[in-house]
């Protein structure tokens, strides 16, 4: 018993210390800290300019991902994030209309591209564009338009092309941009409309065939990023809204597969 | 409601119920005949084969539908052999969510059968076979009817269970209306694009079903214990 006792009692001190130490740090971390939300097809970018960022700054951002759509559900359910970087320019602005942003602080940090890309080797050496039109394919993949930027452009591509009803009992709708690629590498859809972003990933491997979609196809794929009240007194989060804006950060985003707003004026992000 | 609308409304339930019902007629089916081997067997696979069959509870949907996608995609052993022989995909059809909802629904089916196979005991098998009953005969005439319960259990168990499947679901259906899109994957639909309206009527009816399905499960099984 007593000896049981002696084993025990150092356990339990190291438990507190431990404990207390993990407090500590956390509260240090949360005083030059801030919490960015970033839309999946994003991840990959923001890390890079989360990266940088701490590089220049100091501050060390933590970073969750999700769609664009459950971290707008997250954040006007009271989401512990200061940032939201969006995939579309609708859901940052209804978050400020709802005074669940800083008006005024919202503007487009990225313009995404579309893809219509294989993996399959089948179609490799020939046109993408012509497997579409020719019907040579068995599923093309999309990523939901009620609920995707990304699949909306898709779905404006293929009315643009005059091609979606025929793309009736053809279509495999991804989740989000994400399960697309995973469908399309996986062979389960022949082809898909997938993030120019997602062709840079380097697990991507050789694609069958591929195709850039013009931007006039679609209405641009706007990604916008807004303040969010939590962290409208937070410095992090204030000094990386304005980092954003840096050609160091515009770099590795155009290093990513993004173009940038041609005209980086406030009036025209509104 | 123009009838287009009404059938964006209503088509994922009776996809849903139809998917639920093909399924759990199958799993009885194939789950029986297990079931019964594994009652009564003495051999040393037995644990690693109940092992096997309660994978399904304790896997996420992620696993499950991660290898569903592999195996079923026409890359896969399955959905190779699938493409061939039938010229058309696995994954994104309905005939890959069934396969897909009897993995994922086979121990709830597996489990109340064999626990009412065991229940019964050898005594009655022994004394049908010493009247002369075969094998078959002694399976559907005395066993059959004294696991009713079982069967019961099993058959609300499998329905509901597969009416409840979403994220394997998510991973291989592909969201296509008539095809995939199941009552689950529609509520999901409805969240994200902020039709909540739309949500609530789906789920609020998934819950009442859920309710009474169990409900009158738990009723039949009291009555038959106290009539037995």
């Amino acid at each position: 018993m007593n000896l049981f006792f002696l084993q025990y009692k150092p356990s339990v001190n190291a438990l507190i210390y431990g404990l207390a130490l993990t407090l500590c740090c956390f509260s240090s971390a949360f005083a030059e800290s801030a919490g960015v939300a970033v839309a999946g097809n994003f991840r990959l970018t923001a890390q890079e300019l989360i990266a940088e960022f701490k590089e220049v700054s100091g501050y060390s951002l933590s970073m969750s991902s999700a769609s664009s759509g459950k971290l707008y559900a997250q954040v006007i359910n009271g989401a512990p994030y200061d940032v939201f970087m969006s995939a579309d320019a609708d859901r940052p602005k209804r978050l400020e209309e709802a005074d669940h942003a800083v008006a005024g602080s919202r503007f487009t940090y990225a313009l995404g591209g579309l893809v219509l890309w294989s993996a399959d080797e089948r179609y490799k050496g020939e046109n993408c564009l012509q497997v579409l039109q020719s019907l040579n394919f068995r599923r093309l993949a999309i990523a939901n338009p009620n609920t995707a930027p990304y699949g909306l452009a898709a779905r404006q591509t293929l009315l643009h092309l005059g091609l979606l009803r025929q793309m009736d009992g053809r279509l495999a709708v991804g989740e989000n941009i994400a399960q697309v690629l995973q469908f399309v590498k996986s062979l389960n859809a022949s082809i898909g409309f997938i993030a120019r972003a997602q062709t840079y990933h380097p697990n991507i491997g050789i694609g069958g065939c591929r195709w850039e979609v013009p931007e006039e196809y679609h209405q641009p794929i706007q990604q916008q990023v807004v303040l969010l009240n939590r962290g409208a007194d937070n410095i992090a989060a204030k000094e990386f809204m304005i980092f954003l804006k840096s050609t160091a950060a515009q770099n590795i985003i155009k290093r990513f597969g993004y173009k940038l707003p041609a005209v980086r004026l406030k009036s025209a992000d509104k | 409601m123009p009838i287009s609308e009404w059938f964006l409304e209503t088509g994922p339930i009776w996809l849903s119920i139809r998917l639920a019902f093909v399924t759990t007629l199958i799993l009885i089916l194939i789950g029986a005949p297990l079931a019964w081997w594994l009652s009564q067997t003495r051999s040393v696979f037995k644990t690693a084969v109940e092992a096997v069959i309660a994978l399904p509870v304790v896997l996420p949907p992620t696993v499950l539908g991660f290898y569903l996608l592999v195996l079923l995609g026409p890359a896969g052993a399955i959905g190779e052999f699938w493409l061939q022989f039938s010229d058309q995909s696995l994954t994104f059809s309905f005939t890959g969510l069934v396969i897909a909802s009897i993995v994922y629904s086979f121990p709830f089916v597996v489990q109340p059968l064999q626990n009412a196979f065991e229940d019964i005991g050898s005594a009655i098998v022994e004394a049908a076979w010493t009247l002369g009953a075969g094998p078959l005969d002694t399976f559907f005439t005395v066993i059959v009817p004294l696991a009713s319960r079982g069967f019961l259990t099993a058959a609300v168990m499998g329905f509901a269970h597969t009416l409840g499947e979403f994220g394997v679901i998510l991973m291989v259906g592909g969201n296509i209306p008539g095809e995939t899109r199941v009552i689950s994957i529609a509520i999901y639909d409805h969240v994200e694009s902020m039709n909540y309206q739309s949500a609530h009527r789906l789920s609020i009816l998934l819950l009442v079903f859920a309710f009474c399905a169990l409900f009158l499960m738990y009723f039949f099984n009291r009555r038959w214990r106290y009539q037995r």
